[in-house]
């Protein structure tokens, strides 16, 4: 049981819930560094390490943490841990250091981390903090490395760094800079639109709720009563107006016969 | 005849279609005095757009099941204004991915004519120079001085051979930016190197009129864009060099690189330029002021390209702004 959960948590960071395809987090980074596919890798992987410490921590501290100040001790955590990163970085992965520049201690302001503190750690055990934040930072580091390849591959004719183009191809450059960002990233999101990935926003709505109306999925959270509540009263909004549409029927009816019974009046 | 309806009672035969049939016939000169200096290479690049235009606009409402909207001849003057916009040097793939870039990406992508914020021709020419500096910017083949020689003859050789001269120039603007003089007269007629369709001022100014003289543009954006763009020319070069320019300079930046064409065929464009009065006023002293901030402090020699972009994006709010009060309401106008 606890590992399919574990599992369902990795799986619904890479896809279901992917940071950037389908919640469109953590935009700064992941326009501006995308140049090549290194850097997407090196980013990715910078904010996945810092975002399964931080959620692991976030999750043990959980019950100490007052919610006053809850977002303040979060920043300290995960200000913490990008310091390590980026002082590990310097010191083993120069190159990366220096073609990453100032993101790497922007890190601590990625909402994706901000986000997945608030959002689940601060809520659930350790093991499940720490896989999903393993998901999310997979899914992450999966989806700069591939704006990283799309960009660095049109942008300069090569992948990781190695030329696999033939000479006579000429380099799309506006790929490579800032504006080819947003070209690229939009055309992504919109193929997975297009092809159905299975992601939270792809979903088929059996529902008229807002949420879709997965009410399995939410079996255990605190908004689970709320939806319960919602599904009764939309059932019963149903059932009234059919019960009214069925008056009126017989109102007009009633209405329609009533001048035979009556006789001509005068 | 009584004839008891609703209104509109009185319809304008204008259609879209006859409005951008007019365009693009206000377009011809230009191209064709393109056709005259560039040759047969010029002309090619011009077919090639244009059909890697109407094409892209087939496909992609073919492909979302979209009315077809060959007919209104938008995508037509896309094409014929990209082109414009190329230097005859150019390879054939990359006014056909400008092509794609403006229909697709541009135009259709935001909802087709009249939704798309910005100039889908100019946008493309943005991303093509961005992408291509050495092809679409940079130098650009030289027509040599058509006054010597046999005028005729050069012609004739030009028509009958479909490549370009290797040999390439600075641009009449890259001159006036290092301190050299250009030639007014040639400067006016068009005989210099450039774009296709931006080289002939007259050229140009007779499409203007044209379109003026049909009532499909007015005058003010293009009048006051280029004023502007000169007065402003000549502060800010004032101010970085020190000494008032002289006529030369001035006349030579209005009539040599896309300002002419920017400002009579582009700047106007409907979709991205002000409704009111007030409103093309601004937007017109804006383009100027962009267009000579890029022209004396950026690196490039040319700027007008990216004035109007930037300014076709600023347009809502310039439209906010300007926005008339209805007769009889007081306070604001919304």
């Amino acid at each position: 049981m606890m590992f399919k959960k574990a599992m369902q948590r990795i799986g619904n960071g890479i896809l279901k819930e992917n940071p950037i395809f389908v919640l469109l987090l953590g935009m700064c980074a992941t326009l501006a560094v995308t140049t090549s596919a290194i850097n997407g890798l090196g980013m990715g992987l910078s904010t996945m390490a810092v975002l399964v410490a931080s959620n692991g921590l976030i999750s043990l501290l959980r019950k100490i943490i007052p919610a006053g100040v809850r977002m303040p001790a979060y920043i300290v955590i995960i200000a913490t841990f990008v310091t390590i990163v980026q002082l590990v970085l310097q010191a083993y992965v120069p190159r990366l250091y220096t073609s990453l520049g100032i993101f790497i201690p922007l890190i601590v302001v990625n909402c994706i981390i901000l986000g997945r503190a608030e959002a689940y750690a601060s809520t659930h055990p350790v093991a499940l903090a720490l896989c999903d934040g393993v998901g999310m930072g997979l899914g992450f580091t999966l989806a700069l490395a591939i704006i990283g390849l799309v960009r660095e591959f049109f942008g300069s004719g090569s992948a990781f760094g190695i030329p696999v183009m033939p000479d006579w191809y000429e380099p799309v450059a506006i790929l490579v800079m800032a504006p080819g960002a947003f070209f690229v990233l939009a055309i992504l999101a919109a193929l997975q639109n297009k092809w159905h990935a299975p992601s939270a926003t792809n979903k088929k709505h059996d529902s008229d709720l807002a949420c879709g109306g997965h009410c399995a999925d939410c079996a255990g959270c605190t908004a689970a009563a709320n939806h319960a509540q919602v599904a009764e009263q939309t059932a019963e909004n149903v059932r009234k107006l059919a019960e009214e549409k069925k008056q009126a029927a017989a109102r007009k009816k009633a209405a329609a016969e009533k001048p035979d019974e009556g006789g001509a009046p005068v | 005849m009584v004839n008891v309806s609703v209104s509109p009672h009185i319809r304008s035969r204008l259609t879209t279609s006859i409005v951008m049939v007019d365009v693009a016939i206000a377009l011809l000169p230009a191209l064709l005095m393109g056709v005259f200096v560039f040759g047969l290479r010029a002309l090619l690049v011009i077919a090639v757009t244009v059909a890697a235009c109407l094409l892209t606009e087939y496909v992609y409402r073919r492909l979302m099941k979209l009315p077809n909207t060959l007919s209104d001849g938008s995508a037509l003057v896309t094409g014929l204004i990209l082109a414009m916009n190329m230097p005859a040097s150019v390879p054939l793939w990359v006014p056909v991915l400008g092509s794609v870039f403006a229909i697709g990406l541009v135009k259709q992508l935001f909802g087709g004519l009249g939704q798309n914020i910005m100039n889908p021709a100019l946008a493309a020419r943005c991303f093509l120079l961005i992408s291509f500096p050495a092809l679409v910017g940079g130098s650009i083949p030289a027509v040599g001085n058509l006054f010597d020689g046999n005028l005729w003859q050069g012609f004739l050789s030009r028509m009958t051979t479909a490549t370009v001269d290797a040999t390439s120039t600075a641009t009449p603007l890259q001159l006036l930016k290092d301190g050299g003089t250009v030639d007014l007269l040639q400067a006016f007629l068009g005989l210099h190197s450039g774009c296709i369709g931006e080289t002939s001022t007259l050229a140009i100014l007779l499409g203007g009129v044209y379109m003026v003289w049909r009532g499909v543009i007015s005058p003010r954006i293009p009048v006051v864009y280029v004023v502007s763009a000169c007065l402003c020319i000549g502060c800010m070069r004032w101010l970085s060099v020190g000494a008032m320019p002289s006529a030369n300079y001035l006349l030579g930046q209005a009539c040599t690189g896309g300002l002419m064409a920017g400002a009579v065929f582009m700047a106007t464009d409907y979709v991205t330029s002000p409704i009111t009065p007030a409103g093309q006023w601004i937007y017109a002293i804006l383009l100027g002021l962009l267009t000579a901030l890029f022209r004396v402090f950026g690196s490039y020699a040319e700027g007008v390209s990216y004035a109007i972009v930037i300014g076709n994006t600023v347009v809502p709010l310039i439209e906010k702004v300007t926005l008339p009060r209805p007769f009889g309401k007081r306070g604001a106008a919304r």
